[in-house]
């Protein structure tokens, strides 16, 4: 295995900046775990764009030396989508938290998964809202008290992987930041995954989730097995609605479901390079007259 | 004993009926017929929100030189139901002259009405189906412009339908035609078109609004569009879906209007040329990508085609209250600019303008239309249709490239990602050069002036107004924008006032600077679409200009020429 020395350091890691992350927090870990990635699949940093939204997780791209396009709250997806249909050859991923993701881009996330282009979405998934200071996100646990449910979240959490599988993503996945190792293999498969892969990754916040901590996240998740089929959809559905032990790995894999660039017929020339179509215009003005 | 009913170089046609009658087929034909027979036509058109039934009417204009406006007044009404008599009362005079199966529409209250048995033309042609043939025969016929015209046109549109249905077609054709001629004897109608013989003619194109937007958007180069439809702003996106296999444009529906500016974003941030296309409401939804198109400096072009607000206000009417929502669109400060095409041929060199300055300054570039421009058609001559050269500004990155670098006008070298070897990181935090985010003071400080120093050259390369009509030394300049060029061309022409000038703005935002020495001691009126005079406003926000009077409408339709007219007449 490839491992970044200090003779070959990892191309991904940025010049000394400034952190706004707090210390122990699980973003750091899973930085780590995308940077290995990274540098294990020879990605070419260059071509590379992580997009991002608002949040604590979303600022992972400004600590990663890559193409970046820190966007709106929520409005990730939409932009990686327009960056992937305008450059194909462009290795995209996408990276926010639960909030961002599943809460003010919801939509986005139910139409990006519709529209199956090729990148990988990797969510910072805390079940709390970090940046505001401890609000209920969607994927909080029931009976969870913060400074807004004052009488504990009441509402159903959000199943990420329930969802995907309902719109029929071909690659679905859940990590755990807290295992640097296992996430990085996990999120090596994604992005090498021709097609949309969701990547949903339990991540510790240590300051305003004192419920899922990194041992509350060891004590009720567990591996799947060798075993497992990630083909068949009826079992994946049965692992994605697990509550009593959640379970980690890859979910769901399906490989022949055809790519919204494909469909688009859409070519390697980036759109930047495209010639005008000069007698295509004269032909187009000639009908009008 | 009759009046001789004359016509001279101004004739206006309305066809009325319900939605899913063809009364937009029937116009489209009348009017490409007339365009190549050489006459100067014009057509606008008012319908309701919804699919099938509702009352809705369509005008034809034909006219001595190239007009751009719409007229209350109705000479040749074609009634294709009882119930368009009653939505056109108001415009019925005794002058009129109303065509209508007498079955079906028995009386009218005001002028005269011609029993026009359009559909049993048609069906003795072999098909009901033919109605529509038959009432722009009647029209023809009436007008005394030859029928080969017509003809030639069934034979086309019918091509792929067999001989047989063209048959048939010329058929109806025949007897409409030879029942317009007939009425116009009986009745003595005299028409007098000035019609241009072919050999002067020059090559023309016939469109609309929309289509004259799609067409400078093509010319432009443009890659890439991401819209959720929305009238009157849905058809860009059609055109562009149309064209999108001749010129390459990758089309994505999104799933709402948030989703399309951030997709258009994240393209033109790789690179492609993009736009949105979208309505008011719409377009409120997009307002924090505008401002997100501001901090990151990405360049975007949005067509926003205005009808009637708040909210939904009247769907397929027409409005220009949508210039403060542009103006102050998206939180925090950043340059932006408006144009608003007045003419078809402006709005082919104005949106790939829009391109243009979207690409060289960074920015979000309006184009601004209203559904009273894009539902109308009229020709344009071919000649006009010029392609501007595409630049933009895009560099190879090298290793030390930072997006946001500091330079003397604002303006950063712009990098792509994949092209160069340098990396481009792009933020909507307020950023450092790199495009980190900070919250250092000085640099935010700097960032601001940054983005806005860029206004000055932007203003200095601003679009003058036009003169449309009278001279500049008139004591009294009339104001109008966007649409509302035609209509107060024509208002002034049929005055002849030499103490009134009209002058026609299609850039909104920045103005040029020598804007200002144009309407110094005048006496200024604004004519504007909306309630307030949102125009009017700017004009004084931004040159001191007072203006003494606004001549207004907000009621969902246009201007007419005669209220126009009369309004100027108080002046």
């Amino acid at each position: 295995m490839k491992t970044p020395s200090p003779e070959k350091p990892n191309p991904f890691d940025m010049p000394h900046k400034e952190m706004g992350w707090c210390p122990g927090c699980g973003n750091y870990k899973l930085l780590d775990s995308l940077k290995g990635a990274l540098f294990e699949l020879g990605i070419d940093r260059r071509n590379l764009v992580v997009v991002s939204g608002i949040g604590q997780g979303a600022k992972t791209p400004q600590y990663l030396n890559a193409n970046m396009f820190n966007g709106l709250h929520g409005r990730s997806l939409p932009a990686a989508l327009g960056i992937k249909l305008s450059n194909r050859n462009l290795t995209v991923i996408a990276e926010s938290g639960d909030g961002c993701m599943y809460g003010e881009g919801g939509n986005h996330f139910l139409h990006a998964i519709r529209r199956n282009c090729d990148m990988t979405l990797i969510v910072h998934d805390n079940m709390v809202y970090g940046l505001t200071k401890g609000q209920a996100s969607p994927t909080s646990l029931p009976g969870m008290k913060t400074p807004v449910q004052i009488d504990g979240v009441m509402l159903e959490p959000f199943n990420p992987l329930a969802v995907s599988l309902a719109l029929n993503a071909p690659f679905i996945a859940r990590a755990s930041a807290g295992d640097e190792e296992e996430t990085k293999e996990i999120i090596k498969q994604a992005i090498s995954f021709r097609g949309f892969a969701v990547v949903d990754v339990f991540q510790p916040c240590v300051v305003f989730n004192r419920l899922n901590t990194y041992q509350w996240f060891r004590e009720n998740t567990y591996y799947l097995p060798g075993d497992y089929d990630p083909a068949d959809r009826m079992q994946a559905f049965a692992k994605a609605v697990e509550t009593e032990k959640l379970p980690l790995g890859v979910i769901f894999r399906e490989e022949t479901r055809p790519v919204y660039e494909d469909l688009l017929g859409i070519g390697n020339t980036p759109l930047r390079s495209q010639e005008f179509r000069e007698k295509a215009f004269e032909k187009m003005i000639a009908e009008y007259c | 004993m009759k009046n001789m009913r004359r016509y001279s170089n101004d004739i206006s046609i309305v066809f009325g009926g319900a939605a899913g009658q063809g009364i937009q087929t029937i116009a489209s034909a009348l009017v490409s017929v007339l365009k190549r027979t050489g006459c100067h036509v014009f057509a606008c058109t008012e319908f309701m929100s919804r699919v099938r039934g509702g009352s809705n009417s369509t005008q034809v204009r034909i006219t001595g030189r190239k007009r751009h406006a719409y007229v209350h007044r109705i000479d040749f009404l074609f009634a294709l139901n009882a119930d368009a008599l009653e939505h056109l009362k108001t415009r019925i005079a005794p002058t009129t002259i109303v065509f209508a199966d007498k079955s079906q529409v028995p009386s009218t209250d005001e002028g005269l009405l011609v029993d026009a048995p359009i559909t049993s033309f048609a069906r003795q042609a072999g098909n009901p189906i033919y109605s529509n043939t038959a009432a722009v025969a009647v029209a023809l016929g009436l007008l005394g412009i030859p029928q080969e015209g017509l003809d030639n046109y069934l034979r086309e549109i019918f091509a792929g339908k067999g001989d047989a249905v063209v048959a048939d077609n010329i058929e109806a054709a025949r007897l409409g035609y030879a029942f317009g001629r007939q009425t116009a004897l009986r009745e003595e109608i005299e028409v007098e078109i000035a019609v241009e013989p072919e050999k002067n003619r020059p090559k023309e194109l016939l469109l609309d609004g929309t289509a004259a937007v799609g067409i400078g958007a093509v010319a432009a180069g443009c890659t890439f569009i991401s819209s959720y439809p929305m009238s009157p702003g849905t058809g860009v996106l059609t055109f562009l879906a149309q064209r999108s296999h001749e010129f390459n444009i990758v089309v994505d529906q999104a799933e709402d209007e948030i989703s399309a500016v951030n997709t258009a974003l994240g393209a033109s941030y790789a690179g492609a040329r993009a736009i949105v296309t979208t309505s008011g409401g719409g377009f409120a939804l997009m307002e924090e990508g505008i401002s997100l198109a501001g901090m990151t400096e990405v360049p975007l072009v949005v067509h926003l085609g205005q009808r009637p607000g708040p909210a939904t206000g009247m769907p397929t009417r027409t409005e220009q209250a949508d210039l403060n929502l542009v103006l102050h669109a998206g939180h925090g400060e950043f340059p932006r600019v408006i144009l608003a095409p007045g003419t078809f041929a402006e709005a082919i060199l104005l949106t790939q303008r829009a391109f243009q300055l979207a690409d060289r300054y960074q920015l979000t570039a309006f184009v601004l239309t209203d559904q009273f421009f894009l539902d109308s058609t009229g020709s344009m001559a071919a000649a006009v249709v010029k392609r501007e050269p595409i630049e933009r500004h895009i560099v190879e990155t090298d290793e030390e490239y930072m997006r946001y670098r500091f330079t003397p006008d604002g303006l950063s070298p712009r990098g792509v990602p994949g092209y160069g070897k340098g990396i481009v990181k792009c933020d909507s935090h307020e950023h450092d050069e790199t495009g980190h985010l900070t919250e250092n003071f000085e640099t935010r400080r700097r960032m601001v002036e940054k983005r806005l120093r860029r206004i000055k050259a932007l203003a200095a390369e601003s679009l003058m107004p036009e003169l449309v009509g009278g001279s500049a030394d008139a004591p009294n300049i009339v104001v109008a924008w966007g649409s509302n060029r035609g209509v107060l061309e024509e208002s002034l022409d049929t005055l002849q006032r030499a103490d009134l000038a009209g002058l026609h703005f299609s850039q909104l935002y920045p103005f040029n600077p020598s804007v200002a020495t144009l309407l110094k001691g005048k006496i200024v009126t604004v004519l504007e679409n909306n309630a307030s005079g949102q125009f009017a406003d700017l004009l004084h926000r931004e040159l001191a200009v007072s203006t003494a009077n606004r001549i207004l409408k907000w009621t969902g339709e246009p201007f007419s020429v005669e209220e126009v007219v009369e309004a100027l007449r108080e002046i």
